[in-house]
């Protein structure tokens, strides 16, 4: 199976200082990613580079185009309809009726001749998300994307986000703060800190998965401490 | 609930109307009252009863509708120049940093001329036919047009074009969808100032050696002492001009529907 993404020592700096010294990562299909750290560890960085927005010298950098992004805002254009949005860009003769179905998907069906400006913050997110699949990408990149949401619709887009993935197969990757996120979500997580991936866990537990679990909670707490946050007891 | 607040509200509004109505209607009142009695002399101020009955004859003989069309027409052909000129200017100094470097020192060197005083030199490049009069319509309002767009291309958020890259636009995509549509507020904006700039260039360029437009109209009257034709040509000009901008303005409306509604 060739991996989407196939990554040995990437390096990028700013200035002198590499923000990402020396990266490894392979990347399968339909695998789901979750990439965690500190504010300014470097997690967006590596995405835009996996995006093909950056470039950044390295051993080896394979990576697939067939790849979409959903950045922490929506980043919709503001003077096209919410169904223009999706469809901008698509090469394909039914564009519409694709771009249909997959606001349909969202649960936007309701909200197609829509201006960008008039949704709100979870139908924006929701609408930056159909425009990402609509391409039937194999690689997912997810950047905080429920970053600025309550926690009420947080939790309802990743069963949406689930949902989706079941669904298309792609392999995603999500960068996140919120570590239960990554832990109720993904196959594998990474921990990216002074540039290098300090942990690297499975998360073999099937979903649905509760947050009382004895084995979440663990994972969890490993992971809190890995970002220099200790584990509330009680 | 807002049934409840919109009842006082637009009497409210009427109730100001009328009185931002008051002052104006009391000076037009005294002027008259002035003109009637002698106190203003026909020769300093014409009063407004013979200005309405002036217009109705320059109307009727067809004097100001021809007068009018000539001047339309003279804006129309320089704003056209202006606006076909200053958009692609601003597109080639806005979307390559070459062409900045190329176009934008001179524009901005330019604009710091004070524009009207260029007649003579139009004049003695261009004759007096109708050439020097578009020309500094076209000189006037380049200037707003090109600005407003040049600087709606460069404030485009970074984040819309990387968003489309990610979606493989190409150039030609990115620029059609992302950028043009993303600078059209401001370059609308340009647009309205260019086009009052227009008209005031058009006044000052008709006052000088035409020999037909309103302002034609208007030196021949000030030669006779008219000023009752001078105000109704005065007047005509303001109308066109809020006329073009209301044209604008509505095109505004349409090209920027997608802006959400700010009520109150
Ligand atoms: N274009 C740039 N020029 C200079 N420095 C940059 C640039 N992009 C990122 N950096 C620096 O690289 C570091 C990593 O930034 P990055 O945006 O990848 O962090 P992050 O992990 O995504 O943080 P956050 O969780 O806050 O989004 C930061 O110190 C940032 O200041
Ligand atoms: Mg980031």
């Amino acid at each position: 199976m060739i991996p989407l993404v196939d990554i040995r020592q990437l390096t990028r700096s700013f200035g002198g200082a590499a923000v990402l010294d020396g990266i490894d990562l392979t990347t399968a299909p339909g695998e789901f990613v979750a990439l965690l750290g500190r504010s300014g560890s470097g997690k967006t960085t590596l995405l835009r580079i996996l995006a093909g927005l950056d470039t950044a010298p390295a051993e080896k950098l394979q990576l697939t185009t067939r790849r979409s992004v959903v950045f922490q805002e929506p980043r919709l254009l503001p003077w096209k309809s919410v169904i223009d949005n999706v469809a901008l860009g698509l090469r394909h003769p039914d564009a519409r009726t694709l771009a249909t179905q997959a606001l349909d998907e969202v649960g936007l069906s309701h909200r197609l001749d829509a201006w960008p400006l008039t949704l709100s913050g979870g139908e924006a997110q929701r609408s930056a998300l159909a425009r990402a699949l609509v391409r039937e990408p194999e690689l997912l990149l997810l950047d905080e994307p429920f970053a600025s949401l309550d926690a009420l619709t947080r939790l309802r887009m990743h069963e949406l986000v689930l949902a989706l993935w079941r669904k298309h197969r792609p392999a995603v990757l999500l960068v996140t703060h919120d570590v239960w996120e990554a832990v109720a979500l993904a196959d594998r997580i990474l921990v990216l800190d002074q540039g290098h991936f300090i942990r690297e866990i499975n998360v073999d537990i099937d979903r649905p998965r509760r947050r009382d679990d004895r084995r979440t909670g663990r994972i969890e707490a490993a992971l809190l401490e890995d970002l220099g946050v200790l584990p509330t007891q009680d | 609930m807002s049934r409840a607040i919109e009842g006082p509200a637009r009497a409210g509004r009427l109730a100001q109307f009328a009185s931002r109505l008051a002052s104006p209607v009391a000076l037009l009142v005294i002027w008259q009252i002035a003109s009637m009695t002698g106190l203003l002399s026909p020769r300093i101020l014409a009063g407004p009863g013979d200005i309405v009955a002036t217009a109705s004859r320059l109307i009727a003989s067809g004097e100001l509708i021809n007068g009018l069309i000539v001047s339309f027409l003279r804006v129309l052909a320089g704003f056209s120049i202006a606006l076909v000129a200053g958009i692609v200017l601003a597109l080639i100094s806005g979307l390559s940093r070459f062409g900045e470097a190329v176009i934008d020192p001179p524009v901005q060197m330019l604009k710091a001329m004070p524009f009207l005083g260029l007649l003579p030199l139009f004049i003695l490049w261009f004759g007096i036919g109708e050439m020097p009069k578009i020309g500094l319509v076209a000189f006037g309002a380049i200037f707003p047009i090109y600005l407003t767009l040049y600087g709606g291309i460069r404030g485009i958020d970074r984040k819309l074009i990387e968003a489309g890259q990610t979606m493989d636009l190409g150039t030609t995509s990115i620029i059609r969808h992302i950028i043009i549509p993303g600078a059209l507020p401001s370059l609308l904006v340009g647009v309205r100032y260019g086009l009052s700039v227009a008209w005031l260039s058009l006044v000052v360029g008709e006052q000088i050696n035409a020999s037909s437009g309103i302002g034609y109209t208007i030196s021949y009257a000030r030669d006779f002492m008219q000023t009752d034709v001078i105000v109704v040509c005065l007047l005509v000009y303001a109308i066109l001009g809020l006329l073009t901008d209301g044209l604008v303005r509505m095109i505004e409306a349409y090209a920027l529907r997608w802006r959400p509604e700010v009520f109150g």
